[in-house]
């Protein structure tokens, strides 16, 4: 490194790279053995509890895990604080009237 | 026993054909009998690069079909005694091979070549996959580069489990990095992925690092494969690379830069 490289620090672009690809690789490497229906089943999963709770479209995992023995199904869904506690009345009103 | 070779990269332009030429060349200059097939049906190129694309007159389509025979379509190189190419059809689509048509096609093959290199068309569908189905070594031909490195990383996966080898249970197909387009300069300037950096992530045993170069162009242009010219320094890195194929240990070249003292310099520069 010569002198004058040590007063530019300019920042190292192939070091992104690496580290991008890394966590790129990592996440998708982990979902190539999945099966293709996980998706799928991912998305409608979320809509039901969409029905109930207002939950972020992210804080729903669905996962599968084989051991030789057996598979298990893992579903993960993350509730916000405030859905976690009972609904305000005036919002559950509302939803009788319209059913 | 003769070895099907897969020249493959998932991306496209990562130097594919030009790899295929190279090294099916350098294998038939060690003596061995050796045929390059085109697979990339529709948008045939390695008969340009390996400068005999007007003595086609059948093509692998034609041998599947059964409208011509296998030795009608092989063309024999004129500058290597070993070397044969099976050109492509530059009219017909992809669906046209048939994975039976390709296994008749390449147990004939087998019979008179040691090596079979099959130039991959690019992305990771029917066609790509047809190329490395029968495949029992794959060359991973990538660039310094993210969408490359990405790109490698999904046909590795689709080489584990869609290979003829992955389905019948076999021993897997052998994976090794061909890094192409390696700029020193920019390596040591902290601007391209360096070959440890790609090797950390891909994790496959490395063959070789051809360095970016006006001489595979130059190759290109006259239509004779790189490898021929042993004077640059990508047909020294392919030579290198088609020797440790072959099973001898050579150390690698093109990856630090020749350190030259104040005074060889200053002589270098008055020679």
């Amino acid at each position: 490194m010569s002198l004058l490289d040590m007063f530019r620090r300019q920042p190292n672009s192939a070091q992104q790279a690496r580290e991008r690809l890394q966590i790129l690789l990592a996440h998708e490497r982990a979902g190539a053995d999945s099966p293709d229906y996980l998706p799928q089943l991912q998305r409608e999963l979320l809509e039901v509890v969409k029905k109930y709770v207002n939950v972020d479209d992210d804080k729903v995992q669905v996962q599968l895990d084989n051991s030789t023995d057996v598979s298990t199904l893992e579903v993960n869904v993350e509730l916000p604080e405030a859905a976690a506690q009972p609904q305000p009345e005036p919002q559950r009103g509302q939803r009788r009237r319209r059913a | 026993m003769s070895k099907v070779i897969v020249m493959t990269s998932g991306k496209g332009g990562v130097g594919k054909t030009t790899s295929a030429a190279a090294f099916a060349a350098g294998l038939a200059q060690r003596g061995h009998t050796t045929v390059v097939v085109d697979f990339d049906v529709g948008l045939r190129n390695l008969d340009l690069v390996m400068g005999c694309e007007r003595r086609v007159v059948f093509d692998f389509i034609n041998v599947i079909n059964g409208d011509a025979r296998l030795n009608q379509a092989l063309i024999k190189d004129k500058r290597l005694q070993n070397l044969y190419i099976l050109p492509t059809s530059q009219t017909r689509d992809k669906e046209a091979l048939t994975i039976e048509g390709v296994r008749r096609t390449l147990d004939q093959l087998r019979e008179d070549f040691d090596y079979i290199v099959c130039d991959s068309p690019a992305g990771i569908e029917k066609g790509a996959v047809t190329a490395l189905y029968f495949a029992d070594e794959a060359v991973i031909v990538t660039n310094p580069e993210v969408s490359s490195v990405r790109d490698s990383d999904r046909i590795l996966g689709v080489l584990q489990s869609k290979s003829r080898r992955a389905e019948e249970g076999l021993d897997p197909v052998g994976e090794h990095l061909l890094l192409t387009r390696y700029d020193l300069d920019r390596v040591e300037r902290g601007e391209m992925l360096s070959v440890d950096d790609v090797l950390d992530i891909l994790a496959i045993d490395l063959l070789g690092v051809v360095p970016e170069d006006q001489a595979v162009l130059r190759a290109s242009n006259v239509g004779q494969p790189v490898i021929l010219d042993g004077e640059s320094s990508p047909g020294q890195a392919y030579r290198d690379s088609v020797s440790r194929f072959l099973g001898e240990d050579i150390p690698h070249r093109f990856l630090k830069r020749e350190k030259r003292g104040v005074f060889q310099r200053l002589f270098r520069r008055s020679a």
